[in-house]
């Protein structure tokens, strides 16, 4: 067909070029540019002191000095099994929870229900969760509470530690409240892809029980759709920075909080061994990424004997199953954590061992508000720039692909034959929007910050928006991508047909009917700005304070009731932009059904 | 394997709207029950609800049973009835003669059994040496082919056929109904077809005798009832 057309289609790089506006042909390379540029940047700048190189600081010769300094902290090795215990846990228990609730929707109603719930969850940031966590799970904490004294016997709060605990339980427990909704939703849109319920059907009819049906015959083919974001909870998990210094040991800390622990202390000569943990975060990362992607392997080939064995049941298979029904504890704490800090914000008395507070004030919150002024500005006007800059970019890429194609069908030009041709050039394009995600952020937030200085830039608005934009854009690109993709252009080419022009076509046709996706991928972008620590912490020189970088640092010690106040303001934001971004295409379009 | 599927008093309704109207049928082994009807007459409905799949937002009475084996309290993986829809659902993540072996039971043992029975049902078919293909790499008539044979492995009681020639071009449509009616009929296994196409009910009755039932369209027929031809 193709073939046929060819001698007909005027070349392509004239016929495309012609008819796609400028600024949409140069939207993927500047796009491109705002990221792979200054990661790269940022990493070569992280490198080059971990061996010695920082003339600013005296350093002119390589060296390996950095790296003897890093060995010979004590607690080094400590910390580094910590590192990849705690990061390991979190990424293989939330994955087998979420893998498990996957194969539950498959054939239980109820499990097909709490899909839906947790949205919320996904919202909020995590050192919110981490700090409502926190409060639940300390010796003093309200799970205790509920208990004592009458099970334990405790008047006052025991002498054991949770919060901190060198084994660094209480950070898995936290990555995995917000891990497994995270994962949940993308096992959702994975199993749509696969066809995953006709195939069940088929398996059951073969003889299948329930959940070797699902084991079997859904999991295997999910497990490679998720390979991206199980990569991204694996290194977020590795490297997680605000998680840690609420919940995770202290003494030795992880890597990640050993490495911003010496970034910011005023010897400034501890530059060179905070680069060294920074690469060394970075090698662990990928040799972790690479780890999981020969389990992957390993598992698909060993699988395929205990596929093509026969079994109709499967006592893995089960027990995997059983293992999904750990959503719920999950959701629940998740839940419980959310409402205690709540609680603890209007508490006005709330003595151990009581169950509840004895009396409420709204006084915290009067008493903040000054305070809470000049942070909630900026987190909002930080996180409104992050995200309108990451839309305008997203889309622009995006229409620019999809023009590009159309044109492409129209003119007969061979390039858009095949969609896992497609695909492929696709994610060509896009690869470096994935290192965001997959690089730790402490390995190129320093070297990125170290040439802000250098420029004059740090602590600047602009500085702290760029560097949102870096985590913002991946995600909106993400979120964008499939529902743009599935826009049916017989729309477009029906109204170009009736005269509009494309630039009308675009306004009053195309955008209105991408609303919905529209709407709750800037609120999914929002939300990731309001959650950023580091980014802030290191663009913003420690000068410019958010919601997040305020109620992180107030964990570390102030009143429960003070802390309270923060971090419900900082939960509620990006449930706000949530509801907003739900409300609005039915507030624009109330005629329509089933937005969203 | 050679004993009578039964339907006795089959009434499947929706929100009060009756889509199958007390069914009564004995299909002999060997033979088929023609269910034939537009789309929404509730001839799919009928066939899931056989395989024990039916929509919980459905109303369903009756019995189905296959000899002396009353199937209607059977969850859909204990009731063995080989089930083959319009779309082949070759599993992709395994090969040709991976998803065969999903079929086979596990009582076949050892491995070099399995894979003896396996390369024989292939070569049966056809399609001698496909064993290591990727389902993807086949054409449709041969991926259609693949499907049967793997309802087949799986020692089916009965065959539930839910139009699947209805996505085969014309030229490949004749020679697949051949071969699936010339299966059942060697394994005398009773059949239900759902079906649309006029032509796939003649030749079916043609194939292996049996009867035809028409489902009248719920939108237009009323009340509807199993009218019965042929």
């Amino acid at each position: 067909m193709a073939a046929a057309h060819q001698p007909l289609s005027p070349p392509e790089s004239d016929a495309r070029a012609a008819r796609v506006p400028w600024p949409l042909r140069l939207a993927p390379r500047l796009t491109l540019l705002a990221f792979a540029g200054p990661i790269v940047a940022g990493l070569a700048g992280t490198a080059l002191p971990a061996i010695g190189v920082l003339p600013a600081l005296g350093g002119h010769e390589p060296s390996l000095e950095p790296w003897r300094r890093l060995a010979a902290q004590p607690g080094f090795a400590t910390s580094l099994a910590t590192t990849l215990a705690t990061g390991w846990a979190a990424t293989l228990l939330s994955a087998i929870v979420a893998f498990g609730w996957a194969a539950l929707v498959l054939h239980r109603p109820w499990a097909a229900r709490i899909g839906h719930a947790v949205a919320p969850l996904l919202a909020t940031p995590h050192s919110a969760l981490a700090i409502g966590l926190a409060f639940l799970i300390a010796p003093s904490g309200w799970l205790l509470r509920w208990v004592s004294p009458g099970l334990t016997g405790f008047e006052v709060p025991p002498d054991v530690s949770t919060v901190g605990h060198w084994s660094g339980w209480p950070l898995v427990l936290a990555l995995l409240l917000k891990e497994v909704p995270y994962l949940m939703l993308m096992a959702l849109s994975a199993m749509n892809q696969v066809d995953a319920r006709a195939q069940f059907a088929a398996a059951r009819a073969l003889g299948y029980a329930p959940a070797a049906a699902a084991f079997k015959v859904v999991l295997p083919q999910l497990v490679p759709q998720m390979r991206l974001p199980i990569l991204a909870v694996l290194a977020f998990s590795l490297t997680v920075v605000d998680v840690a210094l609420v919940l995770g040991p202290g003494h030795p800390p992880t890597l990640a909080v050993l490495a911003v622990r010496w970034f910011s202390d005023p010897d400034v000569s501890l530059y060179f061994p905070a680069a060294a943990a920074a690469m060394l975060l970075l090698a662990v990362v990928a040799a972790s990424l690479a780890a999981w992607l020969g389990l992957e392997r390993w598992l698909a080939h060993w699988g395929r004997g205990w596929l093509e064995r026969g079994a109709r049941t499967s006592a893995l298979a089960t027990l995997g199953e059983a293992a999904g029904r750990f959503v719920l504890p999950c959701l629940g704490l998740a839940a419980l954590a959310l409402a205690g800090l709540a609680l603890w914000s209007v508490a006005a008395q709330w003595r151990y061992p009581d169950a509840w507070p004895s009396a409420w004030t709204p006084a915290h919150w009067q008493r903040q508000a000054a305070a809470l002024q000049g942070p909630l500005v900026a987190t909002v006007m930080i996180g409104l720039l992050a995200t309108a800059i990451s839309l305008v970019l997203s889309v622009a890429c995006l229409e620019n692909e999809s023009r590009r194609r159309s044109l492409g069908r129209a003119t007969g030009v061979p390039a858009a034959s095949g969609p896992r041709l497609r695909a492929a050039t696709t994610d060509a394009l896009y690869w470096p929007l994935y290192l965001p995600l997959l690089v730790p952020q402490v390995a190129f937030l320093f070297g990125a910050q170290v040439l802000l200085v250098r420029a004059g830039l740090d602590a600047t608005l602009a500085a702290v928006v760029w560097a949102h934009l870096v985590f913002v854009l991946p995600y909106l690109f993400l979120s964008l991508a499939d529902p743009w993709r599935a826009y049916d252009e017989r729309y477009t080419r029906s109204a170009l047909s009736l005269g509009a022009s494309r630039w009308r076509v675009f306004w009053r046709v195309k955008l209105p009917i991408l609303l919905p996706p529209v709407a709750l991928a800037t609120a999914v972008a929002f939300a990731v700005s309001v959650g950023l620590y580091l980014p802030t912490l290191f663009a913003g020189a420690g000068r410019v304070a958010t919601l997040t970088t305020e109620a992180v640092t107030l964990a570390a010690g102030a009143d429960r009731r003070v802390i309270g106040v923060w971090a419900v303001l900082q939960a509620l934001l990006p449930l706000a932009a949530y509801a907003l971004a739900l409300a609005l295409p039915r507030l624009l379009h109330p005629h329509r059904k089933g937005a969203a | 394997m050679n004993t009578p599927l039964r339907l006795e008093g089959v009434h499947i309704a929706v929100a009060g709207q009756p889509l199958v109207a007390r069914l009564d049928a004995v299909v002999e082994p060997g033979q088929c029950l023609v269910v034939m009807g537009a789309s929404g007459s509730g001839k799919s409905s009928l066939l899931a609800w056989l395989a024990g799949t039916l929509d919980a937002a459905f109303e369903a009475r009756g019995r189905v049973s296959i000899g002396e084996l009353d199937l209607t309290p059977l969850p859909p993986e204990r009731r063995r009835l080989g089930l083959l829809f319009q779309d082949d659902l070759l599993f992709p993540h395994l090969t040709v003669g991976g998803n065969l072996a999903f079929a086979l039971p596990a009582e076949v043992r050892p491995r070099a059994e399995r894979h003896r029975r396996i390369e024989a049902a292939l070569a049966e078919a056809g399609l001698a040496g496909f064993g290591a293909r990727d389902p993807a790499t086949l054409s449709g008539g041969q991926r259609a082919r693949v499907a049967l044979l793997r309802t087949l492995l799986a020692e089916p009681r009965a065959l539930l056929l839910d139009e699947p020639f209805g996505k085969l071009d014309a030229h490949l449509r004749g020679a697949f109904r051949h071969f699936v009616f010339q299966h059942a009929r060697e394994r005398r296994l009773p059949m239900v077809l759902v079906t649309h196409d006029a032509a796939d009910a003649d030749a079916a009755l043609a194939a292996c005798g049996g009867r035809l039932v028409q489902l009248a369209t719920a939108a237009t027929g009323g009340p509807s009832s199993a009218s019965e031809a042929a």
